[in-house]
């Protein structure tokens, strides 16, 4: 049966490793072959690699530390960060990239999506949503590391990337970002009724039992987590870890009723 | 030597670094020259069935491809869009497949019973193995394969499926006709259990 992922997820910046809370306040973290060598080690599920800066500064992926990572990675390898072209996601999957996360380009054009589709194929092609609740209009979609806001509602730019023919959603809470409260189940549950692809929830994770809480509230998911697999104790201090194969089933098994007695 | 297939489709440095950390020797197939010292062939593929026949049909590698696979029974392996390939045709697309195993491919079904299906079918999955073959030796079948595909190889002989594994429904992941085989998940992204069937191949 198909399993739940879970994903560590590494933002880039100056070609190292930072974590973010809220979209500000980084913290340098490390380098990043290194972090990937520490990954495959531990058996991780998939990784997400995000440049917060290429997008931001109008600049061109860095190719060269994309090669490296997709050389070193021996899981399944997802990059965001500065794709606005066809030319440049068809460049970043032919270094061995599995799938391109995209925000601001198709957030300003959708049908950039289909474009991509004929080319690497929808499979790998992750629409990305940066979300913020607001008091009174709900989650809204921001851009430009939750500077710019977007027009469309949460669950319009789902419809719209599903119907453009995405292969994936990735749903980012920026108000969870970093801050190690647990997912936005609220969030999550909004959203559910309305997804037909895999979708993958980022922002808040602090534990495996917050996973678990995902995973019983949506079932077979994406979750992604930053913090959670980089930081040990409260003062933040660089360790990466990542949970073992046998703690990764425990969790399905008690936490996603179908899974029950299958193993 | 394996020759990885290189025609603009697919992650050739992701089978050359997994052949490389385990000491077997491999290279990229650029062009028709490089098939030479070559004894076994990986067809890597990704995106869109059509896409890639076409990038492959103009490579300038489909004759001697052909000639190696058919005629001098060279073993082959093609991964994910590469094993589609394998077959006459695929509902993805319009071209003709290469045709070295009997079948066709489909897009999987999006509903059982009630419960829609999220598609592509993404993530990762087991395998189960309805005989033995030497390929799934010292494999975890549990622990499984990485997938990442909306369609699957429906052979015409049952006898060519190696491997299942079950989402919408059951499908074949794992397929061989002789020399041929083909994966549906990415052994070059499935960590050790990936590398250990890569190196399977490599020794049979």
């Amino acid at each position: 049966m198909l399993r739940p992922r879970i994903t560590p997820c590494l933002l880039l910046r100056n070609s190292g490793l930072v974590k973010t809370k809220q979209f500000t306040d980084d913290k340098y973290v490390g380098d990043p072959i290194n972090a990937v060598k520490i990954f495959n080690e531990k058996s991780v599920d998939e990784l997400l690699v995000i440049d917060i800066d290429a997008s931001r500064l109008g600049i061109d992926p860095d190719y060269s530390v994309i090669e490296r990572l997709a050389n070193e990675s021996r899981m399944p390898l997802c990059y965001g960060g500065g794709i606005k072209t066809v030319r440049q996601a068809e460049r970043i999957i032919q270094l061995g990239v599995e799938k391109v996360a995209i925000s601001s380009a198709v957030l300003e054009s959708p049908l950039l999506i289909r474009q991509l589709s004929e080319t690497i194929g929808s499979q790998s092609i992750v629409g990305v949503l940066d979300v913020k609740k607001s008091i009174f209009k709900g989650y809204e979609i921001y851009i430009n590391n939750g500077k710019k806001k977007i027009k469309g509602s949460l669950i319009y730019w789902i419809k719209a990337f599903q119907e453009y023919g995405a292969g994936e959603i990735l749903i980012n809470s920026i108000d969870r970002d970093g801050m190690q409260n647990g997912y936005d189940l609220e969030l999550v549950k909004l959203t559910k009724k309305f997804i037909t692809i895999p979708v993958t929830f980022l922002g808040g994770a602090s534990s495996l039992d917050d996973i678990g809480d995902l995973i019983e509230t949506f079932g077979v998911a994406g979750c992604a987590a930053g913090s959670l697999f980089v930081f040990k104790g409260k003062y933040r201090a660089v360790l990466i870890s990542y949970p073992s194969f046998i703690e990764k089933y425990e969790l399905v098994l008690n936490r996603i009723s179908k899974f029950k007695g299958h193993f | 030597m394996i020759g990885v297939l290189d025609y603009g489709v697919g992650n050739v440095s992701a089978f050359l670094r997994a052949f490389y950390l385990n000491g077997v020797p491999a290279k990229a197939v650029s062009c028709p020259d490089d098939y030479e010292s070559v004894s076994k062939l990986i067809l890597p593929g990704v995106g869109a069935f059509d896409s890639a026949m076409e990038k492959l049909n103009n490579s300038g590698l489909r004759n001697k491809l052909d000639h190696l696979v058919m005629q001098e029974n060279t073993p082959l392996l093609g991964v994910c869009i590469g094993m589609h390939m394998l077959g006459r045709a695929s509902s993805e697309g319009n071209l003709d497949g290469l045709g070295y195993i009997s079948g066709v491919t489909e897009k999987l079904k999006r509903k059982i019973d009630n419960e829609v299906m999220v598609l592509p079918h993404m993530g990762w999955n087991e395998v189960s193995i309805p005989c033995d073959d030497v390929i799934w030796e010292g494999i975890n079948l549990k622990e499984g394969f990485y997938f990442l595909h909306s369609y699957a190889f429906l052979p015409d002989q049952s006898n060519s499926i190696i491997g299942c594994s079950v989402y919408s429904e059951s499908f074949a992941c794992a397929i061989r006709s002789s020399n041929v085989y083909g994966f549906q998940f990415h052994p070059e992204k499935s960590l050790s259990n990936g590398i250990k069937l890569l190196t399977n191949f490599a020794k049979i």
